[in-house]
């Protein structure tokens, strides 16, 4: 206890007599915006009841959902619809593992992912480091070039693609699902972002030392850029995971299908109305992406506010 | 070994600032600087000309033949017919009844999710102390979740009989439509789920700019007898402005381009009620009307460009416009600082 009041003690006896006059007004404010934000105590009850409200709406169709999955099929048709499940059971999953193999779509969805995740950190690390940290020419023409793309619709390449892909041989095959997502120009804006930090003296240090320009990016650059690595990798491999156009495209048979593509497919035509076996798909798929989540949500809302800020 | 240490820093050195001061002789570590750069650069770069700008041209390409599907066996056979398909596209009803439920949804959607999201952040980031991760997390869950299990879940929501929402309005005495197969509430049921996808990212985006509304401006604003909404309305907006901006083009983007939710929620119906440009392309590829859904495609491009340009206009930087009209050598000023 003693400890840390000593220095504020000391000072506090050693400002006053410089500036007596800064020093309560700083004070005041402080606390002020500590306790109640806009200075007023009433709108803190009704902030939360505001946001709780929300909260619960927003919150709601993943908890039906949950719960619903575990009703049975009947139980899922009554009319009024009921809350918590009177009878839990896991027949739809049981049911559901039965008719299509989740094991394999499972897979598919984590290969496709993880490559896409790797190469899109490697890539685009390398050209966002350039971009921010040399001056080389034609650095403003693959800017521009790479950055113009990011307005482009994604309907503009589809069938340009695909005809490419289809060209290529690679339809219906891990490549076919991947390589089009490799380089991505969203991780090279946020890369050359978190890079423009970074100060020159660092890689100049490097350079100087005698360091070659792969050491330096590999030894200097790139460990610290641990945090806007972990930020890219994961939007990257929550985006793959969820990417649902172009694997509906190009995966033909079942053992290529992506969890989504397995669940759109099965969602659809005769099977639209096994409510308790597509609530059962909706949790497979909605869970391990949640849990991904909360764990690493310290990095999402970085990552997020990273890219809004500057 | 101490001698060689000191040697090496200062001899490359002392000719890279010299040189640097010279910059169109292109010195030695120019160009060396240029080969390392662009062998950092090549393997993106592969990629995105064989991946991105490949098929982005490639599509231009297409938008200006009268290319079909079966003409992909040999592509020398089709004719150049200039804008033809973009003059096709304009006339086209369809593409107008799609072009009008587009511009129904951007124009209800970006302003409805930009004001929800704004709303939230603000309340967060002043009204509240505790639970604010609790908060944060649980609107940003939706961002995360693949559409097609959010499809799943929400025709189930929006089903006119065991559905929760029509339970909910039940409650309240009011009798709730079937949302989805209603061509009135089939749009504001596709604008509700995806301002429900939408808010979460928005929100982190603005809570993000909050903390660089300084909170000094706001005590002096209350001190002089300010209230809430004037503070906000003249110290939280103005200050927020870029990152409104941002917020914006971002939704906008994604809005404009609205698909997935008709996909797989409705099919574009009921009676093309929520059919929308991006899906009415789509289906015209299915068709293998290849040429004339390239256009339409250029066409969203378009839109999507337009629509950034107008936010920018509207939410860019005020001072502008409205200098002139307060101060007249403000102009004057404004270029020189410009130059």
């Amino acid at each position: 206890m003693s400890a840390p009041t000593q220095p504020s003690a000391r000072t506090g006896g050693r400002l006053p007599p410089v500036e007596p006059p800064t020093d309560a007004p700083a004070d005041a404010p402080r606390r002020r915006t500590h306790e109640t934000g806009f200075g007023e105590a009433r709108p803190h009850w009704l902030a939360y009841l505001l946001l709780g409200v929300g909260l619960i709406v927003v919150t709601s169709p993943f908890i039906w959902m949950a719960l619903s999955s575990l009703k049975s099929e009947g139980e899922i048709r009554r009319v009024p619809p009921t809350w918590i499940p009177e009878a839990p059971t896991l027949d739809n999953f049981r049911e559901l593992f039965e008719r299509l193999d989740f094991p394999q779509f499972f897979t598919n969805s984590a290969v496709v992912a993880t490559a896409v995740t790797i190469g899109n950190v490697i890539f685009c690390s390398m050209l966002g480091y350039v971009l921010a940290k040399s001056d080389f020419a034609g650095k403003k023409l693959l800017f521009r070039l790479v950055l113009g793309t990011l307005m482009i619709p994604g309907m503009v390449t589809l069938v340009p693609l695909f005809v490419l892909v289809a060209n290529m041989g690679l339809v219906n095959t891990y490549f076919g699902l991947i390589l089009p997502f490799l380089a991505a120009p969203f991780g090279v804006f946020l890369m050359r972002q978190f890079f423009l930090g970074i100060p020159d003296e660092l890689i100049d240090a490097a350079r100087v030392d005698g360091a070659g320009e792969a050491r330096i990016f590999i030894q200097v650059v790139m460990p610290l850029a641990k945090p806007a690595i972990a930020t890219l990798a994961i939007l990257t491999f929550l985006g793959s995971w969820n990417n649902f156009l172009w694997p509906l495209v190009v995966a033909t048979t079942e053992d290529k299908y992506t969890l989504p593509v397995a669940l759109a497919l099965y969602s659809t035509g005769q099977n639209q109305t096994d409510y308790g076996l597509l609530l059962a798909g909706a949790v497979v798929v909605v869970v391990p992406v949640l849990v991904v989540f909360l764990i690493l949500q310290r990095h999402f809302v970085q990552g997020v506010a990273m890219t809004g800020i500057k | 070994m101490s001698t060689e240490t000191a040697a090496q820093p200062g001899a490359p050195q002392a000719p890279g600032r010299a040189e640097s001061y010279r910059p169109r002789k292109r010195p030695p570590l120019y160009v060396r600087r240029t080969r390392a750069a662009w062998g950092f650069a090549l393997p993106f770069m592969l990629l995105f000309l064989v991946f991105t700008l490949g098929p982005v041209l490639m599509s231009l390409a297409m938008a200006v033949t009268d290319l079909r599907s079966r003409d992909l066996r040999n592509p020398f056979a089709v004719e150049f017919i200039g804008i033809e398909n973009f003059t096709a596209v304009f006339s086209d009803p369809l593409f107008r009844k799609a072009a009008g439920n587009t511009a129904y949804f951007v124009l209800v959607g970006v302003p409805l999710t930009l004001a929800l999201a704004l709303a939230i952040a603000v309340v967060l980031n002043a009204g509240i102390t505790r639970f604010k991760a609790l908060f944060r997390v649980g609107y940003y869950m939706p961002v995360v979740t693949s559409i097609v299990a959010v499809a799943v879940v929400w025709r189930f929501l929006l089903h006119p009989d065991v559905g929760l929402l029509n339970e909910v309005l039940g409650w309240f005495g009011i009798e709730g439509p079937n949302w989805l197969a209603s061509t009135t509430w089939a749009m504001p049921s596709m604008i509700a789920m995806a301002t429900w996808r939408s808010i979460g990212t928005l929100i982190v985006i603005f809570l993000a700019g909050l903390q660089s509304v300084p909170t000094a401006l706001h005590e002096a604003a209350a001190l002089d007898g300010a209230g809430v909404w004037q503070r906000f309305r003249h110290i939280t907006v103005p200050t927020l402005r870029p990152t409104l901006l941002f917020g914006a083009v971002i939704t906008g983007i994604g809005y404009v381009q609205f698909f997935e939710e008709p996909f797989v929620m409705t099919q574009g119906g009921p009676l093309n009620s929520t059919l929308s440009v991006a899906f009415h392309t789509y289906n015209q590829f299915g068709f293998g009307n290849y040429g004339y859904a390239a256009a339409m495609s250029y066409v969203l491009f378009l839109a999507v460009v337009l629509l950034a340009l107008v936010q920018f206009r509207l939410l860019g930087e005020r001072d502008e416009p409205r200098r002139p009209k307060k101060r007249r050598p403000a102009p004057v000023a404004n270029k020189e600082i410009g130059r």
